[in-house]
């Protein structure tokens, strides 16, 4: 009780005594406002810049929150009495303000009593790069790297010098790094000595990161000029009628600065005939012989005396004189730059090749990863599969229906692959058993019959799963990217598809080279009837094998499904290919599937790379080129030779 | 004395008057006619199964008789289509602009009627200027001998440089697939000059025929592809009844053998391949105007799979097998595919034939391909009583065909 009755006894003499503190406090930062109290209760952009100098260089703790109350509009006067405050607003039109020097309150006031200050924009701009130097060198590392990314987004060249100060006191190491590499940015645009930019462009001229190409870039933005004033920064004379500036552009150009007179176009020549047309007649020639250039001509010639066909563009600009002309005064800045542009591209050129070769190698083991099933079923025994293709899409869709039931992507993966090989193996040894056996003499007929599996199959998997794309998920740890620097990267999925490639590789070998499996095949697919004789059941080693070569398709469907949309079409966009490389590397010989592979993808990433914009003209001229190359290898890179060439 | 080819071949006959019969048959009964008993669609689907037959009749030639399986023959069919729809675009396009631009007050030149055409045509692929393919396209005489060159030619070249280097069997095969997909993926490009995916449409509508209703259309049309299938027929029985057939037949059962014997392998299968490409071209210019629309996809690999199914089907190896196949496939695949079929409800599940069809379809060929390497045409050979020789026992000889056991004993 008697606790209670003391503060409220504390509290009253509180209420009553606040006003009574509430005189103006003298701190350091209240002083410095009172200093410049007519300019910022007046601040207008152009006269403002001394009093916020005074605030940011004045090393006072305060300066920091006055700059951002005042920023946020959130800095308040009294109007009877001096200093400057911040208020919390109690409700009720009642605010309560604070000292900055002391955080303290100072007194209560309604809203009436008071003023508060509204910086407009441009005001607050100032203040907000004042207030850089300070989130630079804040103490949260976060807050410090936000500053940082702020700047390089929208850089002013007001940022140099307070970017500069902070570097020294920097102490996290990742941080000042950034911060030095961002001084570089910021001096080689905004430094008013031209010595220290060309320093800078030089000291980058090794880096291929994108913020020093695109800083670069922006140094040597230039525009065509008609007649460029003697001190203008020229890159170089522009010819009229070049790609740079047409004919058209270049005689607009004139007009608009007065050295020629305007022409009218021939749509306006004919408007204007269309306007003048009097009884029939347009300048004496009859509308209905209008239907020709040269009678429209001659027709405005006779309304426009002064204007004559004669009179050629290409004629009046092709003397001019038109320049391009740099944005950047400096030409020292310009030619480092330009020099520093040139062998940055240069590096850049040499690591897009880099980059391209990893693609082509990623692209080169997803054919292989298609392809090899096919390798078996068709290069080492000569059956032709058109149905591979749904086996690739059975197993993507294993891979589907297995992450639906169970739903942790990484054990689901690991289920769905001996799935997918379990369910592709049967399916492969049912359609072996049931159609290809009896049509091994035949090889047209096992195409047809194949094909006819696969558009049933096709449209099965079409009428259970719908016509729209199913989401095959990659687990967590394969998402991202490998990343070596702005031009070489490459993504996890597609290094796990390679590598996935390789143990393909390894257990084709080792099946083919190492185990009884491989030895009956192959000598069942020389020679059947001698292998028979020798105790080989020819029609058990031929089922096995095709299943063996379902089977890895439907792997490899998992492993295709992870990077392309699982529809029903999906084996169909790869079987042309998966023959293709096949056919090219040349049959029954793994090394050759692993070349053609690799000459496809190579080939097919290099064409892309010299045509970007069309993947579709990509594949065009791949295909073109397999048909050309298979005259003057019919065997494929890789040909058999003797005996095992089967002819 | 030579028989004459009538005499020889009594099927031809046959053939002609049935397609004779078939043809004053739907023309009696059309909309045109006044007895409205068969609709304009229908004719239509009619004369577009006739230019369907007669590609199967060129892939009969190129597969039955010679045993080329392309897989491109469908590219040639497009391409053919794509040859004849451009003057049926250009011409149909600038009758609009002519009529439209002659309420202009002044009358528009010749330069201002082609920009406005090639706007209109090439609008959708966001380009107006004519590329250099169309440069025939204002008049149909070179047109229509494009229709032929452009086909011709490509299977020239590409059957050259294919049999030159002893491509055969499944490779080919493959070979003449991915001749296909290449030519696909060319036309998806907007930039490849036809439209890219949007393909050429409205060739339906005849230029300068805009008073003739399309019930008229569509039996003319139908008239001129039974013309084209009763002069291919002929052809066909021609160039396969004399020596030239039996070489090519030869050929067909082993290419080394009639190589040894001092023909020319390569020119024979050239000469084949090349001519079956200007018939698939023929029948292509005749189909896509009564279909109206002609895209790229209409030449994607499938396309030609589908033919040598229907030609399979059909009973491959003689000329009236692959035009029932085709007519026959083609048609029923309409019937179920257009949803007519009464669905099959299994209390569990309702068979919907639209989904299934495809399934049956690839089936019944895997069964046709085991079971009935003859197709239906196999069937007139029961009637007439000409079966093979019942043949059981292993082969004697190192390849398919050679004398078998039993037949050496007997």
């Amino acid at each position: 009780m008697r606790h209670i009755l003391f503060s409220l006894c504390a509290a009253m003499l509180l209420a009553l005594t606040l006003p009574a503190m509430a005189q103006t406090p003298s701190g350091p930062v209240q002083t410095l406002l009172q200093e410049h109290s007519a300019l910022i209760e007046k601040a207008s952009r152009k006269t403002v810049q001394p009093a916020i100098d005074a605030l940011a260089t004045s090393g006072l703790p305060a300066a920091q929150t006055v700059l951002q109350k005042w920023q946020s509009k959130d800095m308040w006067l009294r109007k009877d009495q001096d200093g400057f405050f911040w208020a919390e607003d109690l409700g009720d039109k009642q605010y309560r303000l604070y000292d900055f020097d002391t955080d303290q309150p100072v007194g209560d006031y309604d809203k009436k009593a008071l003023k508060q200050l509204k910086p407009n924009s441009g005001v607050r701009a100032l203040i907000g790069v004042a207030l850089v130097q300070f989130q630079l060198s804040d103490p949260d590392p976060i807050r410090r790297q936000e500053a940082l990314t702020a700047i390089k987004r929208d850089s002013a060249p007001a940022h140099l010098a307070p970017l500069r100060a902070s570097i020294e006191g920097e102490t996290d190491p990742a941080i000042k790094a950034r911060k030095e590499q961002l001084e570089v940015l910021l001096t080689l645009r905004f430094d008013t000595d031209d010595a220290a930019r060309v320093a800078a462009i030089e000291s980058i001229s090794k880096d291929i990161s994108l913020d020093a190409r695109a800083a670069l870039n922006s140094l040597l933005t230039s525009s065509i000029k008609y007649a460029p004033a003697e001190t203008a920064n020229i890159a170089g004379p522009v010819e009229p009628g070049s790609a740079d500036l047409t004919v058209e552009a270049a005689y607009d150009m004139m007009v608009a600065e007065n050295a020629a007179t305007a022409l009218p176009s021939a749509v306006e020549r004919k408007t204007f005939l269309s306007e003048n047309i009097q009884g029939g007649l347009v300048g004496g020639i009859p509308v209905a012989q209008l239907s020709t250039q040269e009678a429209r001509d001659r027709a405005y010639a006779t309304l426009n005396p002064t204007w004559s066909a004669d009179v050629s563009k290409a004629s009046i600009v092709a003397n001019a004189p038109f320049f391009r002309v740099y944005a950047e005064p400096s030409s020292a800045v310009t030619t480092a730059a330009e020099k520093a542009l040139n062998s940055i591209n240069t590096r850049v050129g040499f690591n897009q090749s880099l980059d391209l070769l990893l693609d082509g190698l990623s692209l080169a083991s997803i054919f292989f990863l298609a392809a090899i099933g096919l390798a078996i079923t068709f290069g080492v025994m000569g059956v032709i599969n058109m149905a591979h293709g749904e086996f690739i899409m059975m197993g993507a869709y294993t891979g589907y229906v297995v992450q639906q039931m169970v739903p942790n992507y990484t054990v689901s993966i690991l289920i769905a692959l001996p799935l997918a090989f379990a369910v592709t193996f049967a399916a492969g040894v049912a359609m072996e058993r049931l159609v290809i056996r009896h049509l091994y003499s035949r090889p047209l007929e096992t195409l047809l019959a194949t094909f006819g599996i696969s558009i049933a199959l096709q449209q099965i998997a079409k009428n259970i799963f719908g016509t729209q794309a199913r989401p095959l998920t990659a687990p967590g740890w394969l998402d991202g990217a490998w990343v070596l620097n702005d031009v070489v990267s490459i993504s996890y999925i597609r290094i796990a598809i390679f590598v996935l490639a390789l143990i393909f590789l390894a257990v084709f070998l080792f099946i083919m080279n190492r185990t009884r499996l491989g030895l009956e095949t192959r000598a069942v697919t020389q020679n059947p009837r001698m292998a028979a004789s020798m105790g080989i059941n020819p029609d058990r080693v031929n089922m096995l094998t095709f299943g063996l070569g379902s089977g890895i398709a439907g792997i490899a469907g998992v492993a295709i499904g992870l990077f392309a949309k699982v529809t029903s079409e999906l084996g169909s966009d790869y079987i042309v290919q998966s023959f293709m490389t096949v056919v090219v590397g040349g049959v029954g010989n793994i090394w050759g599937t692993l070349a053609g592979a690799a000459m496809i993808g190579f080939l097919q990433k290099g064409i892309e790379w010299g045509n970007p914009s069309n993947t579709l003209a990509a594949q065009t001229y791949m295909i073109v080129f397999i048909i050309i190359f298979i005259q003057f290898r019919p065997r494929g890179i890789i040909a058999l030779k003797g005996r095992a060439a089967g002819d | 004395m030579r028989k004459s080819l009538f005499a020889r071949n009594p099927s031809v006959l046959i053939f002609l008057t049935c397609l004779a019969l078939f043809t004053l048959g739907v023309t009696v009964l059309s909309e045109a006619f006044g007895t409205d008993m068969i609709s304009t669609s229908f004719v239509k689907t009619l004369g577009k199964t006739l230019c369907l037959c007669l590609i199967a009749l060129a892939m009969d030639l190129v597969w039955g008789y010679t045993g080329i399986l392309s897989l491109g023959h469908f590219a040639f069919f497009g391409l053919g289509g794509y040859m004849i729809g451009m003057w049926l675009m250009y011409e149909r396009t600038r009758d609009i602009i002519v009529t439209s631009m002659a309420n202009n007050p002044i009358p528009p030149t010749d330069s201002e009627v082609v920009a406005a055409i090639g706007n209109q045509i090439f609008g959708v692929v966001g380009s107006s200027d004519f590329p250099l393919i169309w440069g025939f396209s204002h008049s149909l005489t070179l047109q229509l001998i494009l229709v032929v060159a452009v086909p011709g030619l490509l299977a020239l070249i590409f059957g050259w440089l294919a049999f030159r280097s002893r491509v055969t069997g499944v490779y080919l095969s493959i070979l003449t697939q991915a001749m296909t997909l290449a030519l696909a993926l060319y036309l998806f490009q907007n930039d490849s000059g036809l439209r890219g995916n949007n393909g050429l449409s409205g060739l339906q509508n005849l230029p300068g025929l805009d008073d003739v209703p399309q019930s008229v259309v569509s039996i003319w049309f139908l008239w001129a592809s039974a013309l084209a299938l009763g002069l291919g027929y002929i052809f066909a029985a021609w160039v396969v009844s004399g020596k030239f057939g039996s070489v090519l037949r030869g050929i067909r059962d082993d290419e080394a053998r009639v190589r040894f014997l001092g023909y020319s392998v390569e020119g024979y299968k050239l000469f084949i391949f090349t001519v079956t490409a200007i018939i698939s071209a023929i029948a292509g210019a005749l189909y896509y105007p009564q279909a109206g629309i002609i895209n790229p996809a209409e030449i994607a690999p499938i396309a030609s799979i589908y033919l040598a199914v229907w030609v399979a089907i059909g009973g491959r190896g003689r000329l009236y097998g692959a035009v029932i196949g085709a007519a026959f496939v083609s048609l029923v695949s309409t019937w179920f595919t257009g949803g007519q079929v009464p669905s099959i409800p299994l209390g569990f599940y309702t068979i919907d034939w639209v989904d299934w069809w495809q399934v049956v379809l690839g089936l019944s060929f895997v069964l046709v391909t085991l079971f009935a390497p003859k197709g239906i045409g196999g069937l007139f050979d029961l009637i007439s009583g000409r079966t093979s020789p019942n043949r059981h026992g292993q082969d004697l000889g190192p390849g398919a065909g050679s004398l078998q056991e039993q037949e050496a004993e007997s």
